[in-house]
């Protein structure tokens, strides 16, 4: 190299050994800063998900204990209303007689229940419209209405009418114990 | 920036923004083929370093924003809560206490770096200044974020620090009661020194915009200090220094995590760990590492406002050393005699560093008692800060112009491209050495 | 000029960092070997994590708050009772009876009255006291400190905490504490007021306002570990230690990766930065 012109702009693709291996180390070097800045990158958006308080939060247990038939109490779920409804037999019948109705999402009352218990129906209570909570014993239907635009839910929490897409969400819970659930 | 441009749109979309918006010709002129003296050294390197902690300090910082709040019964907890349950909390909090040390060091080097090869001179006062300046309102965002975690060393350092401007005469305790909000150190100073902490850096990221336009106009110094003369003194920025600035970056980012990964907390205080607490001071009361100079020359004074104006004169000074220096020549490589006393300089930071660590009264040696001089105990740490602190603004209003005026300084090569010729640590002078060197 | 600069960086950082603190007066901590200790490869050990949690429940949270920590964080992974069975620790059976076996205060959801109930995983460890005044009021004047991060807040960490508990002592001849108060020579203070021996003798240490904790056969350990004052200081410092810094495993063991992969990139920028540099004469 003791020839070399000194200075110039030298072109650092001009001459040199192995164009192959020149190349590599560039490439390689290039990536392993692309993967640096991936790798820093994931624990940077990983914070935004939810933190250990918050994930510890996440499952209830619901007494049903003092719920009398025919009435329904709400719990905060993950931040959102939980309706844990106590069905009357009429309310039963009428959902299960809506099963054969023309259904925008169809389910039948008893996959929206836990078997041998139609009377608990535990709903996430957020219309799948657009998020807004339902309110009970309005609508054509016997269900719920949710005052933002309209849509009407069923006994089961079916939709029926409106603009949501979906039925209410029945979240994953089991019983404990006849009078105690635990939801999440 | 400056000079003529040599960027050519290739594709239509360039030809297409290149009329609208040049932003491509500016990203070209600037970062990729700006010329740029092919003798920098590693201690060049540091700019893009700084750059590089500029970043991520702003990065963790807004993210930790997210989860922080700044509020006397909750900050500490919170700071914690981002340690324990957020998900890589630790690591963007420990990133973002240990990256505002990293920093300093950083700045710390640029600026020896500077006053070593006189990158301070004529053309570029203006990029110097604007250097003071990002420095200061680094210091200030520092200490503004060291008083949000909430603990002892952040209430009562925010007391200490706030309480030096009322020192000043008649206006003193108004600025004090009005910087607060109130009649001490507490939830109102929180709220807005955390709006400012969060303000600060996006000032800090304007200036270094016009810190790096001011670098653009006269170009790089470079460690000859001689003015670039061809192109043959220079390579363009990319890729030469993207790929050297990028490995010194890689080897600072392995020196950065030791200190996040295996010693987090080795730059704080254990004391910062207790909840801040207004009836109780912690025994010893030391700022961070890199504000220990200056505290050494804040108590070397035995007046208060004494020691506050010498501790923002110790400052100060940098901002007019352009018009203190009377040498023509720029690089210390060709200044012997200033070398040395700049060596001495560096030496004495480091001692007022270390006596800011300490208490006033400690010893300098344990256990000796002789050196004393009527009632004045020499061996205490107070008196070795007030000889370092002597020296320290005698190197720049006496050495600096003095030396200037009487040295001899060595040979000056011609251009860059000729620098070993007069290099005093290199051998015997040849001109074959110039190009054998590869 | 990179090598005398690199030198006097290194100057600076042992000037600096080394005797950051003036003399204490008490004892230097006693030295003693963790599990932990190595910054970079080491890790609790769970078994005395699971001890020292029993010797604080047992002991220590009779006085001691623990404000930062929840049931859960003794399930979650590098936690004492970490399972891998159950990642989510809200479902460890065992963390789920220990929080069980503990009362913590509440709100009836139907009366509003203030109850007790068994905790859950997701609940705070309670507070022996409802707040910082009656702490002190029942403590001398003085609350005892939350232990949460304890090990970060005191220098030397675990080891003075283990100092501190196996430190008591009968005071020497001629040092009469103040009432209510102990002789401990690792406590940072100053005994020099009640002090009646030659003035250049001042005993290392300061009065503590806790009693000796811990004894012989305090804490019963269920895997037969002897119950000395000195096991049981061990482990609770340990515990204490985790507790400081519940991520700590994770740290170390991202950490290496992380190094690894940045000398790795560093070598290869490295070898581009040469080979790019190679016609060039600087």
């Amino acid at each position: 190299m003791s020839d070399t012109v000194v200075g110039a702009n030298p072109d650092p693709h001009a001459s040199g050994d192995d164009p192959n291996r020149r190349d590599f180390i560039h490439i390689a070097a290039g990536a392993a800063a692309v993967g640096a800045v991936v790798g820093l990158a994931w624990p940077l958006i990983d914070q935004m998900n939810p933190a250990g308080d918050t994930l510890a939060l996440s499952s209830i247990e619901v007494d049903l204990s003092k719920v009398v038939q025919g009435q329904q109490i709400v719990v905060k779920w993950r931040g959102k209303p939980l309706f844990v409804r106590y069905r009357t037999p009429k309310e039963i019948a009428e959902a299960v007689a809506g099963d054969h109705a023309d259904l925008r999402d169809p389910q039948t009352d008893e996959a929206r229940h836990k078997p041998g218990k139609p009377e608990w129906l535990i709903l996430v209570g957020v219309c799948t419209h657009l998020g807004c909570v339902p309110n009970f014993g309005l609508g054509e239907y016997g269900g719920w209405l949710c005052p933002c635009h309209g849509s009407v839910y069923d006994t089961s929490g079916r939709i029926r009418k409106g603009p949501a897409p979906k039925n209410l969400a029945v979240p994953t819970y089991n019983f404990v114990s006849d009078t105690k659930i635990k939801v999440g | 920036m400056s000079g003529h441009s040599t960027y050519e749109p290739k594709t239509g979309f360039e030809r297409w923004l290149d009329v609208r918006l040049p932003i491509i010709r500016m990203t070209y002129d600037t970062a990729l083929n700006f010329p740029t003296p092919k003798n920098l050294n590693y201690w060049w390197t540091f700019g893009g370093i700084l750059a590089l902690c500029l970043g991520i300090q702003i990065v963790t910082g807004v993210i930790l924003a997210m989860h922080y709040v700044p509020q006397v019964d909750m900050a500490f907890n919170s700071v914690e809560r981002i340690m324990r349950d957020v998900n890589y909390g630790w690591l963007i909090r420990y990133m973002h206490a240990n990256g505002a040390s990293m920093f300093f060091i950083a700045v710390y080097i640029h600026m020896f770096r500077g006053l070593y090869y006189g990158s301070y001179k004529a053309p570029r006062e203006v990029l110097w200044i604007l250097g003071c300046i990002i420095y200061l309102l680094m210091m200030a965002t520092a200490f503004m974020g060291y008083v949000l975690p909430w603990g002892q060393m952040s209430f009562h350092g925010a007391v200490v620090i706030t309480n030096l401007l009322g020192a000043l005469p008649v206006v003193g305790n108004a600025i004090t009661t009005w910087l607060w909000g109130g009649f001490a150190v507490d939830d109102p100073t929180l709220n807005r020194f955390f709006s400012l902490h969060y303000l600060l850096p996006f000032v800090i990221a304007g200036v270094v915009a016009l810190h790096i336009w001011a670098l653009h106009v006269p170009g790089n110094n470079n460690p000859t200090g001689v003015n670039v003369k061809s192109e043959a003194d220079t390579v363009p920025f990319h890729p030469y220094y993207t790929v050297k600035d990028g490995f010194a970056i890689s080897v600072f980012l392995l020196m950065f995590g030791v200190f996040v990964f295996w010693m987090p907390n080795a730059l704080g205080h254990t004391d910062n760990y207790i909840p801040a607490n207004p009836l109780v001071t912690p025994q010893h009361i030391v700022p961070e590492w890199y504000f220990l100079p200056f505290y050494a020359i804040l108590r070397a004074v035995p007046n208060k406002l004494g020691g506050v104006l010498l501790m923002f004169g110790a400052i100060a000074v940098l901002f007019v050393l352009p018009w203190i220096d009377t040498s023509k020549v720029r690089s210390m490589r060709y200044r012997p005699t200033i070398r040395l006393y700049f060596f001495i300089f560096i030496l004495t930071c480091l001692v007022l560093g270390f006596c800011g660590a300490h208490e006033p009264a400690d010893k300098v040696i344990p256990g000796v008692t002789t050196f004393t001089l009527g009632d004045y105990d020499l061996n205490t740490m107070v008196w070795l800060s007030r000889i370092a602190a002597l020296y320290y603004f005698a190197y720049f209003l006496v050495i600096t112009p003095l030396v200037g005026l009487t040295e001899t300084p060595l040979p000056v090569p011609d251009s860059i491209s000729e620098p070993v010729l007069s290099h005093p640590a290199s051998g015997p002078i040849g001109t074959a050495a110039a190009s054998k060197k590869g | 000029m990179l090598r005398k600069g690199l030198t006097f960086a290194a100057l600076g950082f042992a000037l600096i960092a080394g005797p950051a603190l003036a003399d204490t007066t008490s004892l230097p901590v006693k030295d003693i070997h963790w599990s932990f200790q190595n910054p970079v490869f080491g890790k609790f050990d769970q078994a005395q994590l699971q001890r020292g949690y029993k010797v604080y429940r047992e002991v220590c949270s009779a006085c001691h708050s623990m404000n930062l920590m929840y049931f859960r964080n003794l399930g979650q992974p590098g936690g004492p009772f970490y399972d891998p069975k159950y990642p989510n620790p809200n479902d460890n059976p065992y963390v789920k009876s220990l929080a069980h076996d503990i009362m913590v205060s509440d709100i009836d959801s139907d009366t509003g009255d203030p109850i007790k109930r068994p905790a859950t995983p997701a609940d705070k460890f309670p507070a022996p006291f409802p707040n910082e005044a009656a702490a002190a009021a029942s403590n001398g004047g003085k609350a005892p400190p939350d232990l949460s991060v304890m090990a970060k807040a005191r220098e030397g960490g675990p080891a003075y905490i283990y100092s501190i508990l196996t430190g008591f002592q009968d005071p020497p001849p001629g040092l009469t504490p103040m009432p209510g108060k102990f002789y401990n020579p690792y406590f940072p203070g100053d005994v020099t007021s009640n002090w009646t021996g030659p003035a250049n003798k001042v005993p290392p240490g300061g009065f503590i306002n806790m009693p000796p904790p811990l004894a012989d056969g305090k804490v019963t350990f269920d895997d037969g570990t002897p119950s000395t004052v000195s096991n049981e200081a061990r482990d609770v410092a340990a515990f204490l230690a985790w507790a400081a810094e519940p991520k700590q495993e994770e740290r170390k063991t991202f950490g290496l990766g992380a190094m690894i992969y940045l000398l790795i990139f560093s070598g290869l920028l490295y070898a581009s930065y040469r080979r790019i540099w190679r016609n060039v004469s600087h």
